[in-house]
């Protein structure tokens, strides 16, 4: 059974269709890339399947279970975290808080024991702590634990928007524009990182990018959208030589 | 949360500066050591049976530091929904009003008077009880708007309240009910004003209180981040609207008169005005909103019609210079549950533990 599964999935605003007939088959431990020019509906598809928007027709499914009409904060306790293409952190709290708020759902604790601050509340939140810091450690971010995360410098508030999503404890990561704002060179070790987070914390990963660079080098299994609808699919190297996605990319007559 | 920082030193003289180094130094001893706050505590509880007990201070300044307990109550609740969740709730007085009645009511119509000083702190629970639960069936659906809708949302709840107080007969009418009897006394207001700080705090430094937090920094990140946002919010408006109840009752048996035109949109501005000029998510800045604004119009009431003019203008002012209030957004370090503090260190040195033999 696939891990996630699209099934014709639709959705307009208003009289605009802004995906249309979205298939997808993804098997657990895959890396693929979403790409296409600006406005194709890539950001979309993300919305969609982490449940901010509701697909006007068509299924998502996340190990059988499907996640159309569930609310964003269900979909993400069945296994889904995401970024998001402009960085959208919790700028006025800790580094600490920020990852321990993608604990929520996983304390055990009522609201009166909050808030008389009794029973399991105080182990708890010890226990709560000590993964978010030893999470924070693993990506060297523990010495910024008390600092805002607005005062963080913009290479380590995008490391801590993957750090937060990854306390949610996901299966399916879906990163939207990682490189945004990132020279060729941090792109580099962009690419080593997502590697390296894929197979430490043991994830399937869906990317959206405007870099080819990084899509080219990384991923297994590119799709490409243009105006909603999938245009062409496949290996990189099929991708690179696809018409289609070089008219998408260069209008027409472009040269290669 | 970030920590209450030392003010800006803004002497020019280096000489001064010496002196404001001093003075800082001391502050900051004084504010690390915690052991002060239970005692401090203790003190103010005992010295509040004192007072009345032997008139320690003349009644009138009684008055206004029960009317100070009350209005730090209000300003904490409501900075739990203005400041903290970041929305934007202006009928903070219809809660209070619920709970002024239910409690009135209950004193006045169906207990008798000599069991009343007894049963006072559970006519209070029941007060705020009764208007939590009001306050439940308001968020349900106004939680479905954001921003502006909700600030009408709200502001209707206050006008519906007021008008439906004013066509019962049963319970006065636009009369109100008179002759209340003086339930509310120096420690029982010193001891719900502790409780409804304590109790807000902990739910600010819990699971659920920085899930209202993270609300208000960004509601879809949040709830993309696992947070039951809808469930936060309804949590945090029943509890804020719980004290605002209680608030409200500690007010009706202090006024001894109620009517429903106590309870108007001015009533609900006053605590607007307390939770922004003492600063928004801050707790502290609730405690000294709410002092300041009651201290000051008591103090400005000579001046009669233009204290009107120079609380507004002070407002202006803070917002000028000071947009989130005297605290928005920091806190007195006393006031952050200890563990809070200590989670960060006490990692830090377990890890320093397994890692030194490692190393070696």
């Amino acid at each position: 059974m696939p891990l996630l599964q699209a099934k014709q999935v639709t959705h307009y605003f208003g009289g605009l269709c802004a995906v249309s007939d979205f298939n997808l088959d993804l098997a657990a431990g895959e890396l693929i890339g979403i790409i296409g020019p600006n406005g194709a509906g890539k950001t979309t598809i993300f919305n969609l399947i982490t449940g901010v928007y509701r697909a006007t027709r068509g299924s998502i499914s996340m190990n059988g279970v499907e996640l159309v009409g569930k609310t964003p904060n269900q979909i993400t306790q069945l296994g889904i975290a995401r970024t998001f293409q402009n960085i959208r952190l919790f700028k006025e709290l800790s580094v600490l808080d920020n990852v321990r708020i993608a604990n929520y759902s996983r304390l055990n604790y009522t609201p009166l024991e909050a808030m008389l601050h009794v029973g399991r509340y105080r182990s708890e939140e010890k226990r709560v702590a000590e993964k978010a810091l030893d999470l924070l450690s693993v990506f060297r971010l523990d010495g910024w634990a008390e600092e805002r995360a607005a005062n963080l410098p913009y290479g380590s508030q995008r490391r801590l928007e993957i750090v937060r999503a990854l306390a949610t404890g996901p299966q399916l990561l879906l990163l939207d524009e990682p490189a945004a704002g990132m020279n060729p060179n941090e792109i580099m070790q962009l690419m080593d990182f997502i590697h390296w987070i894929r197979d430490q914390f043991k994830l399937t990963i869906i990317l959206i990018e405007h870099q080819m660079r990084l899509v080219m080098g990384i991923c297994e299994r590119i799709k490409v959208l243009d105006f909603g609808a999938t245009i062409a699919e496949g290996l990189p190297e099929e991708i690179r030589n696809n018409p289609k996605v070089l008219e998408a990319y260069l209008g027409e007559g472009g040269e290669e | 949360m970030p920590t209450q920082k030392p003010p800006q030193s803004n002497a020019q003289t280096p000489r001064q500066e010496g002196k404001w180094e001093q003075w800082r130094q001391r502050w900051d001893r004084i504010a690390s050591n915690r052991r002060i706050l239970p005692v401090l505590l203790a003190a103010g509880f005992v010295l509040s049976i004192l007072i009345p007990r032997f008139n320690l201070v003349n009644p009138y300044i009684q008055l206004i530091l029960m009317y100070v307990g009350i209005n730090i109550i209000l300003c904490t609740s409501l900075n739990l929904i203005n400041g903290y969740m970041g929305e934007f709730s202006v009928g903070h007085a219809g809660f209070m009003a619920v709970g002024a009645y239910v409690s009135a009511v209950l004193t006045t119509m169906f207990i008798p008077t000599a069991l009343n000083p007894w049963l006072f702190p559970l006519i209070v629970v029941v007060a705020g009880l009764a208007t939590g639960l009001v306050g439940l069936v308001v968020a349900i659906p106004s939680f479905k708007t954001r921003g502006d809708y909700l600030a009408i949302v709200t502001l209707a709840f206050n006008m519906i309240v007021k008008s439906v107080i004013e066509n019962i007969e049963a319970i006065g009418g636009p009369r109100g009910i008179p002759g209340i009897e003086k339930l509310t006394t120096l420690p029982w207001t010193f001891f719900w004003t502790v409780l409804a700080i304590w109790v807000i705090r902990n739910f600010v430094y819990s699971n659920f209180g920085r899930g209202v937090l993270s609300i208000r920094e960004d509601e879809i990140a949040s709830d993309l981040m696992s947070v039951n946002t809808r469930q936060a919010k309804l949590l945090a408006f029943t509890i804020s609207s719980f004290f605002a109840g209680i608030a409200g009752a500690l007010f009706a048996h202090l006024l001894q008169f109620i009517s429903p035109r106590v309870f108007d949109i001015i009533k609900s501005t006053d605590v607007l005005i307390m939770v922004y000029l003492g600063g928004i998510g801050s707790i502290t800045g609730s405690i000294l909103g709410a002092t300041i604004f009651t201290v000051l119009l008591e103090v400005l009431r000579p001046l009669g019609v233009w204290r009107m003019v120079l609380m507004p203008l002070v407002l202006v002012l803070l917002m000028l210079f000071r947009p989130r209030g005297i605290m928005g957004l920091r806190e007195f370090r006393w006031l952050i549950p200890h563990y809070q503090l200590l989670a960060a260190h006490l990692w830090r040195k377990k890890k320093e533990a397994t890692d030194a033999p490692a190393a070696s």
